[in-house]
């Protein structure tokens, strides 16, 4: 250290760091931003920590009104299940979709248009140089972030409203038939196969789940008629319309259940 | 009490320092809903902390009845979600979590953008910040196929086919994804890794550097 000068040196632990030139780029001390400043601790964390303890009561009381879904076990044979990714991927998993993003194309889909913009979005920084901050005063970052923003909610939408469309083309529910029926069991059972909307609740086999009342012996209560009504119209926690094709087969259904006594 | 264990650990290790830089840095009026209301956009990172110390903590607790093999998986979950006490609020605050995660990171990521605080000399700051989304969005892939239901399987099937169609690289993406030639134990295996202890690994040591940042630099000053 000889030859250089007590004061160049700033002591950090037991090191010898030279000192530093001009300060650091922004003083990390907020006495030059005019205004009410309020320290960190106690102050504004106490304040901070009560609206957390508020949100995470009101987010308790979601996970409890919504449990989280868990369909069947996987089943890799069973193809004709239509796969969805978690619903943040939709935008990307949709823009696969169009012509010129899929097929010979793929690659379009896959790396030009998200690389590109997570490139731009990774580089924003140094495309977008000036020094001011506005969003008006910088419209062409702006512009295109309200552009992604667009494409991102459309795509979004286009995901949900095709899938929808899509189920309700293969006859609702989610998935195909979770149950195996042999080819001669009643026009009835092979019906009820299909219905995943009305298992999800009262269980493949009937047997009922939490809320929703077992069907094991529906025909020692009601008769053909009174099912097809409470299928129709609801009944109780249970929403009406659930049940997924035609009216003859609706019947059909309801003189099935109404044998099981 | 606490003030002599303070003052007996202080004298050794001079520890105030430490958390005297946490708890004294100053909150400038223009980040303080308190004075503006619009300033609640600048929340959006804490929150995002907020909701990730909550994802740690509830997997966690996940991890102590989840079983990563194919022919437990789903039923380690059901029997959590449907037998355990509590469980159903365990599973939902993660579930329901890693969704909030995201839309609150991707809040944050607007805010920053549309203040224009990733400008000098916050750059570095920014680049971080892409590689936690780039973290979560892989937390959020690998996550969704543990419960080894039919969504979790075929959406992840999908998932892997399109890394497979990438030119190139993409076969051997698709091969170290699936450990192997198909979808199967060795696939669930190595998510539950890549999704409890690598990225969470990775998620914490770029946070880490996200703050020390923000200390250092300070926060963008008003617009
Ligand atoms: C795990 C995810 C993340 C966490 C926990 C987090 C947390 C935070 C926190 C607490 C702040 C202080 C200011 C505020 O709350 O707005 C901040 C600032 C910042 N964050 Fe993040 N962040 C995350 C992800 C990101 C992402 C995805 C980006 C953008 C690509 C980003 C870029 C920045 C920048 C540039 C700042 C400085 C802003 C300023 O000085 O005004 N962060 N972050």
């Amino acid at each position: 250290m000889a030859g250089r000068h007590e004061k160049d040196v700033e002591y950090v632990g037991d090191s010898r760091v030279i000192k530093r030139r001009g300060g650091p780029l922004t003083p990390p001390d907020y006495t030059e931003f005019p205004g009410k400043t309020e320290p960190f601790y106690p102050n504004f964390l106490l304040k901070e920590w009560m609206i957390a303890v508020v949100s995470l009561v009101a987010f308790l009381v979601l996970t409890m009104a919504h449990p989280s879904p868990l369909e069947a076990p996987a089943n890799p044979n069973d193809t004709s299940y239509t796969p969805l990714p978690d619903w943040y991927f939709f935008f990307l998993y949709q823009l696969l979709k169009y012509e010129y993003t899929s097929g010979p194309y793929t690659v379009v889909g896959t790396i030009l248009i998200p690389g590109l913009a997570f490139a731009a979005l990774l580089l924003a920084p140094w495309l977008d140089r000036g020094p001011k901050r506005r969003p008006k005063d910088r419209p062409v970052a702006t512009s295109l972030m309200l552009l992604a923003l667009a494409a991102i909610v459309f795509l979004t939408w286009a995901a949900v409203d095709e899938h929808q469309k899509h189920m309700a083309s293969q006859g609702g529910g989610s998935g195909a038939p979770t149950v195996e029926v042999s080819p001669d069991a009643p026009e009835g059972e092979k019906i009820w196969a299909k219905q995943t909307t009305c298992q999800g609740c009262h269980g493949v086999d009937l047997k009922g789940s939490g809320f929703a009342p077992s069907l094991e012996h529906v025909g020692s209560n009601l008769s053909q008629e009174q099912i097809v009504d409470i299928i129709k119209n609801g009944k109780g926690q249970m929403p009406p319309g659930q049940f997924q094709g035609s009216e003859e087969e609706l019947q059909k259904l309801a003189e099935w259940l109404a044998q099981k006594k | 009490m606490f003030r002599r264990i303070y003052q007996w650990l202080d004298e050794r290790l001079n520890i105030g320092p430490l958390w005297r830089d946490l708890a004294d840095h100053e909150v400038p009026e223009h980040v303080n809903p308190a004075h503006h209301f619009s300033a609640f956009v600048y929340c959006f990172g804490g929150l995002t902390f907020f909701i990730t110390v909550i994802q740690i903590l509830s997997g966690m607790f996940l991890t102590m009845y989840y079983v990563p093999d194919i022919l437990n998986a789903y039923q380690s979950v059901k029997y959590l979600q449907n037998e355990v006490a509590f469980g159903v609020i365990v599973r939902g605050m993660h579930h329901w979590g890693a969704s909030l995660v995201i839309v609150m990171m991707f809040l944050h990521t607007l805010r920053v953008f549309f203040t224009g605080a990733y400008k000098s000399p916050r750059e570095m700051n920014w680049v971080v910040g892409m590689l936690l989304f780039f973290v979560m969005l892989g937390l959020g892939f690998t996550g969704y196929l543990l419960p080894w239901d039919q969504k979790a399987y075929w959406a992840t099937q999908v998932g892997v086919k399109i890394a497979g169609s990438v030119p190139l690289i993409g076969p051997y993406i698709e091969t170290f994804l699936k450990g192997g030639d198909v979808l199967g134990a060795q696939t669930l295996a190595r998510f539950f890794a890549i999704h409890v202890f690598f990225l969470p690994g990775v998620l914490l040591a770029l946070m880490g550097v996200h703050f020390i940042l923000i200390r250092r630099q300070g926060i963008s000053g008003p617009l």
